[in-house]
């Protein structure tokens, strides 16, 4: 085979047009994101003019506005902005470092264990706010390490990580159940937020933390983003093209489980986000892009479209977790098709 | 030594002679689910003397004693039947998918049952013990087909990992469908809570009887079809080499399933993990011949789910926790130490 | 042995490692000869793979020490280990839909700090890369629509773009047709001609091993059981030590190198004190 004469040029020009290609999509993302926080801020039960809209959020009072858009809007959008982008970024890397879709945390127990301490803590402790937040993160971290601890074996982990994610996932739900049922005063809505997540009765002072978990913790992340390239090829090539594993490993678990369950302790555990987000961003974004961005994009969009269609273009009123629980399963199960008849994974 | 137990050889644990311990097991089970009967009627939120059980017996109720032993009589058969049957369920479908990870919560057979009698309550406004019966066995039977076709597509046909997936998708799924159905209907959102979390509480024997006969077809179908099952085991190919009905053994074995795990559900909601941990744990002791496994699981779940609901009841004096959290938290812990103990190849 | 390349002496002192306790090898010593061909065979079990996997670093050794130029690759820092020793493992992984182009350019990683731009090193050893494998023209493929040895030519370009003197292949041409097998073991001699790049490879066969071996190491229950040319290791005597196998060692036509002949019960012509299949 004589060696082919397709120039340096065109070699690059391609990957200039792939690079121009993925760039757009994020900025086209990234656009989506801002119009469905603009459209939950500005319509609902009623129209709220812009120029309004913005009088509120630099301070000013304004009547019939202030409360609508200051006291109800903007704290639901605040909330699941940060939440789509915590679910989206701190999934995806987990999908990516185990090879595998349905590695997400929200199928390996990390979402249920996050949620299942916050109710604990809300319902049995008594704990609120901040508080909540740190026994989430520590529950998160906890399960995390347990079902890794659990799953590896000869330094694999791998198809069995999953399963026993699964397992665990189970008998956290069940608690959750339990916790909830026996709490003094079963509020229906209040269970479905730990269930399934919801954004109802969300307030502004719920943001802040969550804001500064995604910026510390998805700062991290991001500075990760090559090593999590080189995580694609498999541990061993990884290993061999440099990057320190056992590193690695525990900067993208602390942050991703950080920002998972901090955002569990504000909104409950918003179903298949972190699963979808992952997924969505590897069929959008073509070959050898970074799915970091993306993926933390998409999670916003679909928390934000979510809560959305839940709210004002269903029959009834469902919350977010609702929604997302009920596209998610069909996608999740359309995705195990999909593997399936190929055999491949992320 | 092995003779008449070829090619059944004694169990994994390698104890002595196949036959002694199979009948040692049997005469254990019984033993204990007499004892675990006994200590169900007479343990409680409430404890209760000799002679009420006596009087309560023989239909008495007229001190709090014996009504509380009258309400536990049917709810300890409940617990017999629930037990017995989930267990039976779990080994079948063990052996119909040749995979150690199956049971009817795993694999969304509950949840699937569940979402359909939700549905029909929300919907169709059913309310007879016979109407929930059937759509419970539909959900049941509807969730097995789609489980197991998705399953079982593509490479390696159905993996306990693809089966395991599949399973948990589609309950995640009933369960968000479940919760779409319910939450514009305040009227029943309450009653509903029964039907996320299974339990024997509640349980009268005006509801048991009429489910018994599809119990009892159930049981009947699932024992027919040990012999089916065990070669099954070796494989869809030797199976039909050594003459066996693949197709016809499959969907005999699901029926079962179906009928067992679909009564079960419509009495009790959903309870999980029994159909994982007991053929499992009797499999360690009696080998793999489902003549003996199929049985002796069902005495083992009987008795697994009467102790758990005995526990229930004690622990959280002067309430109670439902028996379907109980074995949540004996099975996943166990559905772990499983995981761990097969080859990555097996799975 | 010479010390030809400076900085590419990679030697084994002393070597017990395994898993779960379960020591695979036993203080194996071993020499790699800079700048040559060096080939590991053994029966399954022998260690092969583990000791291939120890001296790139995968695995810690219980006991022993890997040298690189004197330093313990154990304790050398990760990154610049990874520009002097490079790994093909058993069954590399590509992610779903991955180009060529974008795979051999993650062989770059080694070279560039979190904030570094794409330079015009990194450029280079990417197209000389593609260029020396001969994979230029599938640069655009994705790397799953390929061939089996058009995809092991692919991942050992993504290798030589991380521009190390040595190469460590595990088991490179397992799996492949017989045409791939000699493509790729054809294409680490022209590496190793052109550039000098130290080669470490496990193979399966026997008998390619022997053809395009400079350093044969034949090994047996976890350690080195015969090392040296081909000619020297590949005998009856040692087919049989670490085969059980009997067998008749000619001198290959095609390669001059020697050529095992297994040597079973049946279809034997002339095999003494060995029973004759009943004539018809």
């Amino acid at each position: 085979m004589t060696t082919s004469a397709l120039p340096l040029d065109s070699r690059a020009v391609e990957r200039h047009r792939r690079i121009v290609r993925q760039r757009l999509t994020v900025a086209v993302l990234a656009l989506l994101v801002c119009l469905l926080f603009v459209l939950t801020l500005v319509l609902g039960q009623s129209f709220t003019p812009p120029a309004d809209v913005v009088r509120v959020l630099l301070g000013e009072t304004v009547e019939g506005a202030s409360f609508l858009v200051g006291t109800l809007r903007l704290p639901r959008a605040a909330l699941l902005l940060l939440a789509g982008l915590s679910f989206g970024l701190g999934g995806v890397v987990f999908q990516i470092m185990l090879r595998n879709p349905l590695a997400s945390p929200d199928i390996i127990g990390i979402t249920s264990g996050a949620g299942a301490a916050a109710v604990f803590a809300i319902v049995v402790l008594s704990l609120s706010g901040p508080a909540v937040s740190i026994v989430a993160v520590v529950a998160g971290l906890a399960v995390a390490l347990l079902v890794y601890g659990l799953a590896v074996r000869n330094g694999a982990a791998g198809t069995r990580l999953i399963l026993v994610g699964i397992g665990v996932s189970a008998m956290l739900h069940s608690v959750t159940a339990y916790v909830l049922s026996s709490a003094p005063a079963w509020n229906l809505q209040e269970a479905l937020r730990w269930l399934t997540g919801s954004v109802n009765g969300a307030q502004l002072s719920d943001a802040p933390p969550l804001l500064l978990a995604v910026i510390v913790f998805g700062g991290l992340l991001l500075g990760q983003r090559r090593e999590l390239d080189a995580l694609r090829l498999g541990e061993d090539t990884a290993a061999a093209l440099g990057v320190r594993l056992a590193r690695t490993r525990i900067i993208v678990i602390v942050a991703a489980v950080g920002m998972i369950a901090i955002a569990t302790a504000a909104t409950g555990p918003i179903a298949f986000i972190s699963f979808l987000s992952g997924t969505i961003a590897a069929r959008v974004i073509g070959s050898g892009g970074s799915l970091l961005i993306p993926s933390a994009l998409i999670g916003a969009v679909l928390t934000l479209a979510g809560d959305y269609t839940g709210q004002f273009l269903l029959p009834s009123r469902y919350p977010v977790g609702v929604v997302t629980g009920a596209l998610g399963a069909p996608y999740l199960l359309y995705l195990i098709v999909r593997i399936n008849r190929i055999g491949r994974s992320l | 030594m092995t003779g008449q137990d070829a090619p059944f050889p004694r169990g994994a644990t390698g104890f002595g002679n196949g036959k002694t311990l199979r009948g040692l097991c049997l005469v254990g089970l019984l033993l204990a689910l007499v004892v675990l009967v006994a200590l169900s009627v007479t343990v409680g939120t409430r404890d209760v003397a000799w002679v009420d059980i006596v009087a309560a017996a023989s239909g008495g109720t007229e001190t709090i004693g014996q009504a509380a032993v009258a309400v536990r009589i049917p709810r300890t058969a409940l617990a017999v039947l629930a037990g017995g049957a989930l267990a039976m369920a779990g080994g079948l479908m063990q052996g119909v998918t040749r995979n150690p990870l199956a049971d009817p919560g795993i694999l969304g057979v509950n949840a699937g049952a569940s979402l359909a009698v939700v549905t029909a309550v929300a919907w169709f406004d059913i309310s007879s013990a016979g109407a929930y019966l059937w759509s419970a066995l539909f959900g049941a039977a509807f969730a097995t087909v789609f489980v197991y076709r998705i399953g079982s597509l593509g490479a390696g046909g159905a993996t306990p990992l693809k089966l395991t997936l599949s399973g948990a998708a589609t309950s995640i799924a009933c369960a968000s469908l479940v919760i779409a159905v319910v939450l514009p209907r305040n009227d029943i959102a309450g009653g509903i809570q029964s039907w996320q979390i299974g339990g024997v509480a509640g349980a009268t024997f005006d509801r048991i009887v009429p489910v018994l006969p599809f119990l009892l077809a159930g049981f009947a179908v699932g024992l027919a079809c040990a012999r089916k099952l065990n070669s099954l085991a070796l494989g869809d190919d030797l199976a039909a080499g050594l003459g066996e009905n693949v197709a016809m053994a499959r969907f005999l074995a699901s029926l079962g399933g179906v009928l067992l795990c679909g009564a079960t559900t419509a009495l009790c909601g959903p309870i999980g993990f029994v159909g994982l941990v007991v053929p499992h744990l009797c499999r360690l002791l009696v080998g793999v011949d489902y003549r003996w496994l199929l049985p002796l699981s069902s005495l083992a779940g009987a008795c697994l789910l009467l102790a758990s609901d005995v526990l229930g009841r004690v622990v959280a004096r002067p309430g109670e926790i439902e028996v379907s959290i109980i074995t949540a938290l004996i099975g996943a812990p166990f559905f772990i130490w499983i995981v761990r103990r097969q080859r990555v190849r097996e799975l | 042995m010479t010390t030809a390349q400076s900085g590419s002496g990679l030697s084994v002192g002393q070597l017990s490692a395994g898993y779960d306790k379960a020591e695979i090898l036993h203080s194996l010593d071993l020499e790699v000869p800079p700048g040559k061909i060096t080939v590991i065979v053994g029966a399954n079990a022998s260690g092969k793979s583990t000791l291939l996997r120890t001296m790139s670093r995968l695995l810690t050794p219980s006991q022993g020490h890997v040298l690189l130029d004197g330093r313990s690759i154990h304790q050398a820092p990760t990154r610049e280990l990874a520009r002097r020793l490079g790994l093909l493992p058993q069954s590399p992984i590509a992610p779903e839909g991955i180009l060529v182009d974008d795979l051999v350019r993650r062989g770059r990683h080694p070279h560039r700090s979190l904030f570094a731009r794409w330079s015009r090193k990194d450029e280079e050893a990417v197209t000389h890369a593609l260029a020396a494998t001969r994979v230029t023209d599938l640069a655009e493929r994705a790397v799953d629509e390929l061939s089996g040895g058009q995809r092991q030519r692919v991942w050992i370009a993504m290798a030589l773009a991380q521009q190390t003197d040595i190469l460590l292949l595990d088991e490179p041409t397992t799996f492949l047709d017989i045409n791939h097998q000699v493509e790729i073991l054809d294409l680490l001699v022209d590496l190793n001609r052109l550039r000098g790049t130290t080669v470490v490879m496990v193979l399966h066969d026997l008998n390619l091993g022997a053809r395009y071996a400079d350093y044969l190491v034949a090994l047996a229950d976890g350690h080195v059981h015969l090392a040296g040319t081909p000619e020297q290791v590949l005998t009856e005597q040692t087919v049989a030590a670490v085969f059980g196998l009997r067998s008749r060692i000619l001198t290959d036509p095609t390669s001059g190198r020697p050529m095992m002949l297994p040597m079973g019960r049946h279809r034997m012509l002339d095999a003494p004190g060995l029973e004759q299949e009943n004539q018809p």
